[in-house]
């Protein structure tokens, strides 16, 4: 009873002083709106991805009405016939990507186990680390001209080379005669390998020191420590760095517009002509009439169905990585 | 037990077969991949050294102040520059600033201070960093899909709407990161004083996180002004200025600096090639020069 009437007084008091005093009716009204209307902002960005989801699926619905799955397995595009098929986009989308995925992915890893195991003085990894970094900031379109004039003219005499003398292999089989898969995938895996390497790094740094001075306390290399211990812990952090890198490259754009060769073709061969979903995309949209804007509209849902899941799948992972280290008690 | 004793018990020891040879195999496959991660690191920033140079060898010899005041030259005309293309730059990433910062901040004040651990929270998180991966171009087809076709023509809102999806996120989830490091003591301390939540935020949280907030803002608009894809067909191109006599044309077809590389760089003459490296030098200095004060405002916020 007395400590109540206390913490009355003691309420009088504050209020009264005029040092503070408690929040007055408008600006409690204040509080609520204004908690009201920031909630109301993310819910927008919620639902802005159902939006995005709802606005391209509404304009493609007549293209998936009339074409239905067909548009997913045939291979022609001809819009005199009206018959449209995605199959050699969607399979130039996923073989330019694995093939930027192998080389970025090998690249950043090795970038990431380089720049965290004490390899160098902290100075020269911060310095690495931004060089790398800077990679991402260079626009894509950038990249795709650097290709044309750069890239392709340095490997095509080393393609033909390799044309010639081991075109018997499928993955040699045509000769390289401009714009195709292998530059493509060259400059896609430069563009990814910012990603990948940021990423990795992330959860290798994550993995407690206590783990590698264990394992060199029991006679292992540097590199023993590494691929016995420190990768495997790292190891889901690391795949969800590749997964997410695979998914940056399944919807880059112009680089793969400007050097893939845009042939509606399906081939093994690195040097063929090929051409993908995002760049189908950039080379038919300025131009599209009302026959071929919802077929491109089908389009642009397919390859937003595929990198949705990519990369709602890499995100899950990375969260499990943290939870995972996050439960072993490792320092952050 | 003193040194001495310890030197006894040890004397017998021999301390070389504790260090490695480098003929032993282990040692050597260790110093052999050490090697190759390092050679690995230094590949991989051949690339950007091979852009800047060519960027710095072909788009340097061009520079000159007619690129900045002068329209795109048509076929067969020499000289000409890209001003309407770096006019048309700025309105587009303004715009698309302009609505991508109010909602992307409000939205970081609820992650951040109202509803850290809320449903909602957890949901619209998720939704941005869902909205991260977006391909660019999906964001051209939405803007096309939800803007153009709805007001009927090409223009710069168009393109400001699609950049604007691709900055959001960034500014989210950077922002929520700069608010949470904001020390819980001074919004207790603000409480105390009766404050409040809103007024917290308001007067602690956003002023205090400024820094991180505008860092975050700065790397998304560097993003921004480099992306082609979706503006492809959402500002489309002009050979024209964007205000002329006093006049804008803000809802027609709008220049890019991008987007002027991307038509430029698959013309067959070579004043047009020149051009378009000029271009992307010019880009890349503008997004270089974001990224690298966005960073350094947050180095010297962290510093201090």
């Amino acid at each position: 009873m007395a400590a109540k009437t206390s913490k009355a007084e003691f309420s009088d008091a504050l209020s009264t002083s005029s040092i503070s005093s408690p929040p007055s009716g408008s600006e409690l009204v204040k509080d609520r709106v204004f908690r009201g209307l920031t909630q109301g902002f993310a819910w927008l960005t919620v639902g802005l991805v159902f939006y995005i989801v709802y606005e391209v699926g509404g304009k493609a619905m007549p293209a998936i009405q009339e074409h239905g799955l067909r548009f997913l397995t045939t291979t022609t595009w001809d819009l005199q016939k009206e018959q449209f098929g995605v199959l050699p986009e969607i399979w130039g989308t996923l073989y330019s990507s694995l093939l930027a995925l192998l080389i970025g992915g090998f690249f950043g890893i090795a970038i990431a186990i380089f720049l965290t195991q004490d390899f160098l003085p902290p100075k020269m990894e911060w310095v690495f680390k931004n060089i790398v970094e800077m990679l991402a900031a260079i626009p894509s379109v950038v990249y795709g001209l650097w290709g044309i004039f750069v890239v392709i003219p340095m490997i095509r005499p080393a393609a033909g080379w390799v044309h010639e003398h081991l075109g018997w292999i499928p993955l040699f089989g045509t000769s390289l005669s401009g714009p195709g898969m292998l530059p493509a995938a060259l400059v896609l895996s430069i563009m990814i390998l910012p990603t990948v390497s940021a990423i990795s790094r992330d959860s290798l740094s994550n993995v407690p020191g206590k783990l590698k001075e264990a394992a060199y306390g029991l006679g292992a290399t540097r590199w023993e420590a590494i691929f016995g211990v420190i990768l495997p812990t790292a190891s889901t952090g690391i795949f969800g760095a590749l997964v997410l890198g695979f998914g940056r490259a399944l919807g880059e754009t112009m680089a793969l517009a400007m050097l893939v060769g845009n042939s509606n073709q399906m081939s093994i061969s690195l040097f063929s002509p090929g051409n993908t979903l995002a760049a189908l995309l950039a080379n038919h949209f300025p131009e599209a009439g009302e026959k071929e804007e919802p077929v491109l509209m089908y389009a642009a849902l397919v390859l937003l169905s595929i990198t949705l899941l990519v990369n709602v799948f890499g995100a899950l992972l990375l969260k499990q990585a943290s939870s995972r280290l996050g439960a072993r008690g490792g320092p952050k | 037990m003193n040194s001495a004793e310890i030197a006894e018990e040890f004397k017998d020891v021999d301390f070389s077969q504790l260090e490695r040879s480098l003929r032993h195999p282990r040692t050597f496959l260790s110093a052999a991949l050490s090697c190759g991660t390092g050679i690995a690191t230094v590949v991989a920033c051949i690339p950007l050294f091979s852009v800047l140079v060519m960027l710095i060898w072909r788009g340097g010899k061009k520079l000159s102040l007619e690129l900045f005041t002068a329209l795109p030259p048509t076929a067969f005309e020499q000289g000409g520059g890209f001003g309407n293309a770096i006019v048309g730059t700025l309105v587009i990433v303004a715009i698309a600033a302009l609505i991508s910062i109010p909602v992307g901040v409000l939205t970081a004040v609820f992650l951040a201070e109202f509803g850290p651990d809320s449903r909602t929270a957890s949901v619209a998180r998720f939704c941005a960093k869902t909205l991260t991966g977006l391909p660019s171009i999906l964001a051209g087809v939405f803007a096309y899909a939800a803007v153009v076709l709805a007001t009927g023509s090409y223009s710069a809102p168009a393109g400001g709407v699609a950049l604007s999806l691709l900055m959001l996120p960034t500014v989210i989830l950077t922002a929520e990161e700069a608010m949470r490091m904001v020390p819980l003591r001074m919004k207790e301390a603000a409480i105390g004083m009766g404050c409040t939540k809103t007024q917290v935020a308001w007067k602690i949280v956003i002023p205090t996180a400024f820094p991180g907030i505008l860092t975050g803002v700065m790397l998304a608009i560097a993003r921004a002004a480099g992306e082609t894809a979706p503006l492809l067909f959402t500002a489309l191109f002009s050979n024209y200025w964007i205000f002329e006599e006093g006049q804008s044309q803000i809802m027609e077809p709008t220049a890019s600096l991008a987007v002027f590389i991307y038509n430029f760089s698959g013309m067959p003459f070579e004043n047009q090639i020149e051009m378009a490296w000029a271009a992307s030098l010019v880009l890349v200095l503008m997004v270089l020069t974001i990224n690298v004060s966005g960073q350094f405002i947050s180095h010297r916020s962290k510093s201090v």
